[in-house]
């Protein structure tokens, strides 16, 4: 464990809010300590040298996906990044591209997301709706259950759509992101929505045909998530539809 | 000024808040959420191993019920719960279970045939039934005498709030994210909205609605050390007190989880023990066995955080630079379980420890985990001072969980409290009209904005960061695990002097939008408060009661102190709250006080005790051998619930046999 290292942080500050501000980098030095973490870092730095810096942290435990941003080059959780990982102690933070700028570091995925969400029906369209909370529950194969949750593990923290190359040329592709939880309710028996409907939301130039399999999203997934194989998987289950 | 007026507005996205406001749309009412962040990052995403409901499809869950979990829920409170509440709880939490899995939660679910688990550190083989196949799963947690707690995986927080967050999306219920409200508008008996600051363009905002709900979560941000997300700074419990008329209930009330990773203070699940992963000490030595021979590393939290606490005092703790920590062991689980249900702790550690728990030991002590206290409510939800005002989850003291709460306790009040107070907030909107007085709001907002220009251009020079620290230092060196009163005072002293220095807060970033320091000076004034609560009501509680325990007074004492602390700040001037006392009153009691079941009994009993338990062996006698229990539940002690959550639940013991011992992996 490295301690008493001097780390030098190039930050990126813009307050899109202020008339006459410009983007920036800005460099900072902070003494390392053991463990530390860029959530650590940047907590530091605001305290101790500059209360304006805008970043975003919630649960700083790798679990909410609040904190993603750009450092050095690769979109990933700021929280759960050591600052040990960087032998030349130099760190680039940028904020993650493809989502409206807040400030600084912090930008909007919230609002993306949600939007998301309203135009692809991201939730359980249920096959009944009268299942009564009273009585013993549906069955449900105990592989399924599971294989459910490992595609529902998606923080929606924004990695996979900053990393992606098609979404950088078509404001409106979905994502990874999308896809994943299409992929996700197409497999959970519980919903009714057929092949043909998912057809309709992504069997276009926006969704699985628009992929060009640079695979960012894979790469960079912080939760690991299956993207290759769900975008494969989605890609023949639409064209399917059609033959 | 900006109005914004709604029915049913809710302040907090997180599990509770959310079932709360799609509880109000479905009953057609105009429903607004605002949230420090987007919803699906609330901090009950945190909540990993699962949430208690009592099932009973496993087959270490067979003979569960709702008095079972009622029971478990009471003695785990230490008898300092409302038992009204702790049932009403108890018999709607199947129902919130099965409700959820109709909304998409992916429950982990029960595979028919052999199953190898760990209990006691041996491997055991349980048969689960034929019938049971693909119906809802549950593991062991502490503190209860069933398997009670279901889950998906070690991700059940994040299932559940995905689930209802996209419940709300399909219903269109907006949340104003990036929101913080600062104040509740009130006329001293009725509530009428919050003013609220935008934390983007720092707008001030009067929201004006029938019904406010508090769904802020807890306060473990007063500590310097927690497992709590960032924002879990006990703003919504300030707002309350800061009316001067609301109460807080039982502040004092905090629990230590047991097995937080050193030094960051990040969560691993009780699912860790419960599935059957051991404590060690500094030699590699399983001690729980010494201190708790039946329950082990599965006693009650608050058990487990103090015997830990000991072990480490006896020098027996692992050194490190942040100071002793023990050892949780779960290599004995296998890397195939650890990969599929212990999914985020193995992230975990991994990401912030930099080791692999299939292999290595990871090193853990007791942090502050769960606020049992909050804003006092009714059975209803709604404040018993404020009309209008209703809390719900974390942020209330509904009490439930009295002074220790259990684990899989706390995810379940989120989603059956939503539930239930859901309902009672529909109600109170559909038998109320909205009354829209807007020079009350207006004289509110004024409030705020005085505050504001006050921080941006006054004179003030004492910096938030730094009294925020200070406060986190004492509610950890003096607030604790094991609390005297010699040390309670120099806190409430301590904190009263930082008081009086945030009257002259200053900020060096004069931005009036988007500002995180004037959002830390804001909320650092308001904490200040909910910590001398804390610091307040443990000083005066000279017992010890589930998750307090005091040195000076080991004992627990119901014949003085069977009561519930409530706080309130009528003088926006004084330095520290009122306290009050709200007796709990064992005649009405369905299970009089009695031994908990760790070390040695030393209550001090309440007089009334004896006389209820008599009664109570009278009105069973009386009912024959005849009657069911629910007639017998309800021969002692009726509770209210909505009509439409009153109805039985059915369970699959219902249709049959009670398994044999040797299907229990019990040693005939």
């Amino acid at each position: 464990m490295s301690q008493g290292r001097q780390l030098t942080f190039n930050i990126f500050r813009y307050d899109p809010q202020e008339p006459n501000d410009k983007p920036k980098m800005v460099r900072y030095h902070l003494t390392e300590t053991p463990g530390m973490t860029v959530f650590i870092a940047l907590n530091k730095l605001r305290e101790e040298q500059d209360t304006s810096l805008q970043f975003d942290f919630v649960c700083r435990a790798g679990i909410c996906g609040s904190c993603a941003m750009v450092i050095n080059g690769f979109p990933t959780l700021a929280c759960r990044t050591l600052t040990a990982k960087y032998p030349n102690g130099e760190i680039t933070l940028m904020p993650l591209p493809g989502f409206e700028l807040i400030g600084d570091l912090s930008v909007n995925t919230g609002k993306f997301m949600r939007e998301l969400a309203e135009r692809l029906k991201l939730w359980l369209h249920p096959k009944a709706n009268d299942i009564s909370i009273h009585r013993l529950e549906e069955p449900m194969a105990p592989e399924e259950a599971a294989r459910l949750y490992e595609l529902e593990r998606c923080v929606e923290c924004g990695v996979c759509v900053s990393a992606c190359a098609t979404k950088q040329m078509r404001e409106t592709f979905v994502g990874a992101v999308g896809m994943m939880k299409i992929a996700r309710f197409e497999l959970d028996s519980r919903d009714a929505r057929t092949a043909e409907d998912f057809y309709h939301v992504i069997g276009n130039q926006d969704g699985v045909f628009g992929c060009m399999t640079l695979l960012g999203c894979q790469d960079n997934c912080p939760k690991d998530l299956p993207h290759m194989q769900q975008i494969a998987y989605l890609r023949r289950k639409m064209a399917m539809t059609l033959v | 000024m900006k109005l914004i007026y709604t029915d049913s507005l809710v302040v907090g996205a997180g599990l509770a808040g959310l079932r709360v406001a799609i509880a109000s749309k479905e009953r057609g009412l105009d429903t607004l959420v605002l949230s420090l962040i987007p919803a699906k990052r609330s901090h009950s995403a945190a909540a990993q191993g699962g949430m208690q409901a009592s099932l009973g499809n496993a087959v270490k869950g067979m003979g569960d019920d709702e008095d079972v979990h009622f029971q478990d829920t009471v003695k785990g409170s230490d008898w300092g719960c409302d038992q009204e509440v702790a049932r009403m709880f108890a018999h709607c939490a199947p129902k919130a279970v099965r409700e959820l899995a109709n909304w998409g939660v992916p429950w982990s679910r029960v595979s028919a045939g052999p199953r190898e688990v760990i209990v006691n550190a041996q491997k055991v083989t349980l048969q689960e039934a034929e019938e049971a196949h693909g119906l809802i799963n549950a593991r062991d947690f502490g503190g209860t005498k069933k398997w009670r707690t279901c889950y998906t995986a070690d991700g059940t927080g994040h299932s559940l709030l995905y689930a209802m967050d996209n419940k709300a999306i399909s219903m269109d219920i907006p949340v104003h994210e990036r929101v913080e409200a600062l104040s509740i508008i009130h006329d001293g008996q009725r509530c009428h909205g919050v003013i609220a600051r935008c934390l983007i363009t720092g707008e001030l905002r009067a929201y004006v609605a029938k019904s406010t709900t508090i769904a802020t979560g807890g306060y473990g941000r007063i500590y310097e050390v927690s497992t709590n997300a960032i924002i879990c700074e006990g703003i919504g419990q300030a707002l309350a007190l800061e009316t001067g008329v609301a109460t807080l209930g039982n502040m004092e009330a905090v629990q230590f989880h047991p097995t937080a990773i050193v030094p960051v203070g990040i969560l691993t699940t009780e699912g860790c023990r419960g599935d059957g992963g051991l404590l060690r000490d500094k030699d590699g030595y399983r001690f729980m066995p010494d201190y708790e021979p039946e329950k082990k590393e599965l006693a009650s939290r608050d058990v487990v955080s103090r015997r830990m606490t000991e072990h480490m005092r006896k020098g027996k703790g692992v050194d490190s630079p942040y100071g002793p920590h023990l050892w949780l062991d779960i290599t004995l689980l296998g890397r195939k379980h650890i990969e599929t249900n212990l999914r985020e702790v193995q992230e975990i550690c991994e990401n912030f420890l930099g080791i692999d728990p299939a292999k290595d030991w990871i090193p853990v002590r007791p942090t502050q985990h769960y606020s049992m206290g909050g804003i006092r409510t009714k059975a209803t939800g709604e404040s018993p001072q404020l009309k209008g005002l209703f809390s719900v989850g974390e942020a209330a003291c509904w009490d439930m969980h009295g002074f220790n709460r259990l684990g899989g306790n706390s995810l379940a009040e989120t989603v059956v409290g939503g539930m239930i107070i859901g309902k009672y907030v529909a109600d109170f909107c559909e038998n109320n009209s909205l009354e829209i007085d807007t020079q009350l709001a207006e004289k509110f907002m004024r409030q705020v904005q005085t505050e504001i220009d006050t921080l941006v251009d006054g004179e003030g020079h004492e910096s938030p960061f730094e009294l925020k620290r200070e406060m986190q230092r004492i509610m950890m060196d003096y607030v604790g695990i094991f609390r005297n009163g010699p040390e309670l005072d120099k806190a409430v002293n301590e904190l009263k002097a930082l008081l009086e220095r945030s009257r002259k807060l200053g900020i060096k970033c004069k931005k009036r939008h988007a500002n995180p320091e004037l959002v830390e000076a804001l909320r650092v004034k308001r904490m200040l408060k909910v910590a001398l609560t804390v610091a307040c009501g443990a000083a005066a509680r000279t017992e010890s009661r589930g998750a307090h325990a005091r040195e000076d007074y080991p004992q627990r004492n119901d014949r003085d102190w069977l009561n519930r602390t409530l706080a309130s700040w009528p003088d926006a001037n004084a330095l520290e709250p009122v306290l009050s006392y709200e007796p709990l009153d064992v005649m009405k009691m369905e299970l009089p006080p009695g031994y908990r079941g760790y070390g040695i009994d030393n209550a001090i009993a309440h007089p009334d005790t004896a006389k209820r338990e008599q009664q109570i062996a009278e009105i069973l006698a009386e009912l024959g051998d005849n009657a069911d229990r629910y007639q017998r539940q309800a021969a002692l002690m009726p509770f209210e619930l909505p009509p439409s959550l009153q109805a039985k639940n059915e369970r699959l013991s219902d249709t049959l046999q009670r398994p044999s011992a040797n299907a229990l992996g019990e040693k005939s």
